[in-house]
């Protein structure tokens, strides 16, 4: 029930971006049939695609033709490879799944613990490391970053896989089950693919994780400190709880709500990441898909991939609101 | 206003950190307004003998793989960089912050469409959103900066309606509607300067977030064209160098940017000690 009434409420946000998708895709720069019928067509052939693709109708029957096509799925050719749009970003979709989770889980294994030492000690060494990182992590440029650990890791230390994709060239894919490499060479008990896949995807994902690191940081540290400061800590350890029950059980518990709710930002930031670092690392994900697109003027798969990730974004927080009921008690409440 | 500035002057004392991000910043503007008159060769200039040389005394940034001297093209693109980041940034405060004022102040339907169209926008991972607008409208330097204008525009409306909702019925609001002043001029002369302050903050901190995303968007090829020296461009042009070794051709310019936008973030958090009158003591 409370799960239903979440979902009406990410209703509005999905007709947003229906809308706002359908609206580019009427914005193309200058006339969009003279673009589709291509440079050498005559202006017959121009008003005849015109005709077919309904940009001479009005754009409420334009807009009632997009819906019906994206309800079946049809979300455009791209022009440069001929293929469905749709089809091309559902087999390379789980690529940039397993790079964007497997950065999340690197920078909240990374984040949460930080903040949380930080917090524990105000002012001590740690605390000022974490201010640097924090600070220092959403300055950086995550295509420079990418940059710099493929100069220090690849060329230098010699220890990371060359920049090229999901896999070396002696490895082969393991046979698709989640699309994700590392689990299906596992369910494969293919251990040297497992092996090549983690060593390609831990530089891209170190990259993403480096980007993502701060605000994680930062907003745990600050809620742990509020935590920490309340009455009911200070009851707790005047009842004498041993410590690590009363950092990890009822400062954190009490603290993670706010983390949670970054993390609905932080994978705004990280799905746009995704397109950069893709493109560094040559990963064949949907962002580099988008990119080979836009450069070669081919829209609709650029259009597909927007309205693809705007999707998953709103879906995500669509979980994200569904997990704060399990997290915290009082919300569910006043749901 | 002398107390105020006594105030910053003491932050500035008190945090040097701050102090630094002041004096890089006018280093930035510096580089900005006499940019080719600092750079100390022609950016363009191509000279094939001298062609990916390391950093030396000669080109303290080292070449490109057309002989072109790195440091002037890092100087000369700070223009640029800075430019689009400002523009974007300013009509980002400009529609923004008003809208978000009208929305706070009058509430009623004006606030339900401006509510509507900003969580529309925060709807779209953010960077996706600006690839998208700029692929729709066309690859150009103007609809760069409309894209990171409007994938910006969010936070101050947001901020703002949440500012002017708190202040409708303020004291000095009050007197001032009492006085017979309108609806639009009680907006303008009374709440505008009153949130100025934390508006300001924000304009620092989102000034770095501009950079980075107009850099990101001309690293994939979007907005800026070669030869233009941009700092995006640049390591992108320098990013096929990297796994042969050439490293300065993209270290120096992703350096510069990281320097700029670090130094945006950091200004921001000094300004905000600044502003916040909980801090003042």
């Amino acid at each position: 029930m409370i799960a239903l009434r979440r979902l009406a409420t990410a209703l509005p946000s999905l007709a947003g971006v229906i809308i706002v998708t359908f609206l580019l895709t009427r914005a193309l720069p200058g006339d969009p049939a003279a673009y589709f019928a291509g440079p050498a067509a005559t202006a017959q052939a121009i008003e005849e695609i015109r005709h077919l693709m309904g940009f001479d109708r009005s754009l409420a029957v334009q807009f009632i033709d997009y819906l019906r096509h994206l309800a079946q799925g049809d979300l455009g050719t791209s022009l440069s490879t001929g293929q469905p749009v749709l089809q091309e970003l559902v087999t390379r979709l789980p690529a940039s799944a397993e790079l964007t989770l497997s950065a999340l889980l690197l920078s909240v294994a990374i984040a949460v613990p930080l903040g949380i030492a930080a917090a524990l000690r105000p002012g001590s060494l740690i605390d000022h490391a974490c201010r640097i990182t924090t600070t220092a992590g959403v300055s950086l440029p995550t295509f420079f970053t990418g940059l710099l650990l493929v100069y220090l890791f690849y060329y230098l230390a010699g220890v990371a896989p060359a920049p090229l994709g999901r896999l070396d060239v002696f490895s082969t894919a393991p046979p698709q089950w989640s699309g994700f490499y590392l689990i299906d060479s596992l369910i494969a008990r293919d251990f040297d693919t497992f092996w090549a896949a983690l060593s390609q995807l831990i530089l891209p994902a170190a990259t993403m994780a480096i980007f993502s690191l701060a605000p994680l940081a930062r907003i745990t540290r600050a809620s742990m400190l509020a935590a920490l400061g309340s009455e009911f800590i200070r009851t707790a350890r005047a009842s004498g709880l041993a410590p690590r029950r009363i950092t990890y059980v009822y400062a954190f518990r009490n603290a993670v709500l706010p983390v949670v709710t970054t993390l609905g930002m932080v994978f705004s930031f990280l799905l746009g990441a995704n397109v950069l670092v893709e493109k560094v690392f040559a990963w064949p994900g949907i962002g580099s898909y988008a990119v080979e697109a836009l450069i070669a003027s081919d829209y609709a798969p650029v259009q597909g991939f927007v309205l693809t990730m705007a999707l998953l974004y709103v879906m995500l927080n669509l979980a994200i609101d569904l997990l704060y009921g399990l997290i915290d008690p009082r919300v569910r409440l006043e749901a | 206003m002398t107390a105020t500035l006594r105030h910053a002057g003491y932050v500035l004392g008190e945090n040097p950190v701050t102090a630094f991000a002041f004096a890089l910043f006018f280093l930035f503007a510096l580089c900005a307004a006499l940019g080719p008159s600092l750079a100390p060769y022609d950016p363009l200039a191509s000279d094939t003998a001298e062609a990916l040389t390391g950093p030396s005394a000669a080109h303290w940034f080292g070449t490109d793989q057309l002989g072109r001297d790195l440091l002037s093209r890092v100087v000369v693109a700070t223009r640029l960089d800075l430019g689009i980041a400002v523009i974007s940034v300013a009509l980002a405060f400009g529609v923004g912050t008003l809208s978000g004022l009208a929305a706070g102040y009058c509430g009623g339907w004006i606030d339900r469409i401006v509510g509507r169209a900003v969580d529309t926008i925060m709807a779209f991972p953010l960077f996706v959103l600006a690839m998208g607008i700029v692929a729709a409208l066309g690859n150009s330097v103007a609809n760069i900066i409309y894209a990171t204008a409007i994938i910006n525009l969010p936070i101050y409306a947001r901020l703002a309606r949440a500012e002017a909702n708190v202040r409708r019925n303020a004291g000095y609001v009050e007197a001032a509607r009492l006085c017979g002043n309108g609806e639009a001029r009680i907006v303008l002369t009374q709440l505008l300067p009153n949130i100025m302050p934390l508006m300001m903050v924000q304009v620092s901190l989102t000034l770095g977030y501009a950079i980075l995303n107009a850099a990101g968007l001309s690293f994939i090829g979007l907005g800026v064209r070669p030869p233009t020296a941009e700092w995006g461009i640049m390591v992108a042009e320098g990013a096929s160098f990297i796994v042969s070794g050439e490293w300065w051709v993209a270290l120096f310019p992703g350096l510069v940017l990281m320097a700029a936008v670090f130094c945006f973030n950091l200004m921001g958090d000094g300004l905000r000690d600044i502003v916040d009158p909980q801090r003042r003591t």
